[in-house]
């Protein structure tokens, strides 16, 4: 491996825990960022000099903290802008790990969940601001700006560094959870562009939720929200065909799923179901777990499916679940009956810009051999949606039915 | 060690509307919060209504409050904590939060020194 590619995988590996090292030294997240920065830059230099250490993360820590050290001798004497951080009492035992504190200041309820989103990013995933701008498709400027809003709120507001009192756990696990789901979504189909899916954001969302699991192994949420993750992007590969245009479900090349990803989902998702009953994240990982072990899209257990929406609404009542468990509807009684379960829907104001309605409905009046409204539909859908690869199917099956 | 002042904002309407019973309970609850939280409380009261309010600025005075909204600040209080997520934990306590029509906003105080 060169040396280049060394630094790459241990900045992949090691940035959340060498920075959250270095902070619990600064308690300044700039000034940490600053110093975990310099020690990689730095390795780029020594490794290539020196060979690749043996751990990798605990000298980028150390180098770090020494950086650290010698600015803040360097700067004793100078007024500081922002308050420090607040950490734990000196009293309490140090904490396993100090990612998990890292974790739950950028997730804290205090920050908005944009803020949430573009700190988790910058500080436990270690992307760039520039990156994490084009992920969520604003200005470099724009989101600097929110970064550092968000940072200035953390000093100011004194959200402290550390992991939350058991009784706050579940509910701060929650959000973490959240923005971890948020970032895998907005990877896994990129809600605009020219590529279906944002590989980086992906890779960073299952990196968070491994871990998260490795951090708090005995919590069933945590360990639902892994499972749901690696269930759904198993069958990454088959997602798109050669020439890069969009593969549904029930076409894909199930022999190209990632068996060994699917095999680790489901052992999680069964974990998970044994220690408490479901939560939003376990059922949608089992609902994902059906289609992942059906043989075939025609031999899917449409009837589980239905079930298992049925008592997500439950769990976590939202329009687009409602929608899904109508095409779930659909494909087990007939495209009829489907299009009569997303009637209601049509009125419901959430749903007003969602693209996916509008294609949805589209596909079971295809099927009916209704073309002229099947051509509205699509009409609909292509106009609500952005990412490129979509709009290529959709105007592909336009066109078809136009045909008609 | 920081301040921050807990503001209690409700509808008024309702506070007004309370029965003796409700009454009691408010304040078994704010006595509770008090318990909870000992010397870290340095303030806190109840507020006159908000037509009580005298409202200056620019060239006039007017009666009534600064914001007329329907939810009103109805009392406060200053706490000094450690940390947000300790004044979180103790606020979490406060009656208004489990009451429909209010809620608190918990503002940290700048500090000069």
């Amino acid at each position: 491996m060169s040396v280049a590619a060394a630094v790459e995988e241990a900045h992949r590996r090691e940035w959340a825990g060498v920075l959250a090292a270095t902070v619990r030294l600064t308690r300044d997240l700039d000034l940490a960022e600053e110093c975990a920065q310099d020690a990689y830059a730095q390795a780029l230099q020594t490794w290539g000099r020196d060979g690749v250490p043996e751990r990798p993360g605990a000298w980028l820590t150390t180098v770090a903290r020494h950086r650290a050290l010698d600015v803040l001798r360097r700067e004793a004497l100078l007024r500081r802008v922002l308050p420090l951080l607040v950490t734990r009492p000196a009293h309490e035992p140090a904490p396993a790990d100090d990612r998990l504190s890292l974790v739950f200041v950028c997730c804290h309820p205090a920050l908005s969940r944009e803020a949430q989103v573009a700190l988790t990013l910058r500080l436990v995933c270690g992307l760039s601001t520039a990156e994490v701008a084009r992920a969520f498709l604003v200005q470099e400027s724009t989101m600097a700006a929110r970064v550092t809003r968000a940072k200035k709120k953390i000093a100011t507001a004194r959200i402290p560094f550390r992991v939350p009192v058991p009784e706050r756990l579940a509910e701060r696990v929650g959000a973490v959870l959240d923005v971890v789901h948020l970032v895998f979504t907005a990877g896994h189909t990129a809600p605009i562009g020219a590529g279906l899916v944002r590989r980086d954001l992906v890779a960073g969302a299952i990196g968070l939720g491994r871990m998260l699991h490795l951090l708090l192994p005995r919590n069933p949420e945590v360990t639902a929200l892994l499972a749901l993750l690696l269930l759904i992007d198993a069958r990454r590969d088959t997602r798109c065909d050669a020439g890069g245009r969009l593969v549904l479900l029930a076409d894909q090349d199930r022999t190209r799923w990632d068996r060994r990803q699917i095999a680790e989902g489901v052992a999680l998702l069964t974990e998970a179901l044994h220690k408490s009953s479901p939560s939003r994240y376990g059922v949608e990982a089992a609902i994902a777990a059906v289609h992942a072990e059906a043989p075939s899209w025609a031999a899917t257990d449409w009837q589980e499916i239905v079930g298992l929406y049925d008592l997500l609404l439950r769990l976590w009542p939202s329009p687009v679940v409602e929608l899904n468990r109508a095409v779930a509807v659909g494909l087990r009684d007939g495209p009829a009956a489907g299009l009569a379960a997303l009637a209601p829907l049509l009125d419901e104001p959430a749903l007003a810009t969602y693209g996916y309605l509008s294609a949805a409905r589209a596909d079971f009046l295809r099927r009916l051999e209704r073309w002229g409204p099947a051509a509205t539909a699509y009409e609909e859908a292509l106009a609500l949606t952005d990412n490129e690869v979509e709009r290529a199917f959709l105007a592909e099956r336009l066109a078809s039915v136009r045909r008609l | 060690m920081a301040k921050y002042l807990i503001l209690i904002y409700g509808d008024e309407q309702q506070w007004a509307g309370m029965s003796e019973r409700e009454r009691l309970e408010l304040e078994a609850g704010h006595a509770a919060f008090r318990a909870a939280a000992g010397d870290r409380v340095l303030d806190g009261q109840e507020l006159e209504a908000p037509g009580t309010a005298t409202t200056l600025r620019l060239l006039t005075t007017t009666d009534g409050p600064f914001l007329e909204t329907k939810e009103a600040l109805g009392g406060y209080y200053l706490l000094q904590a450690a940390d947000l997520d300790e004044v979180i934990t103790l606020a979490g306590m406060l009656p208004e939060v489990a009451a429909g029509h209010s809620g608190v906003e918990i503002r940290p105080v700048r500090d000069h020194g």
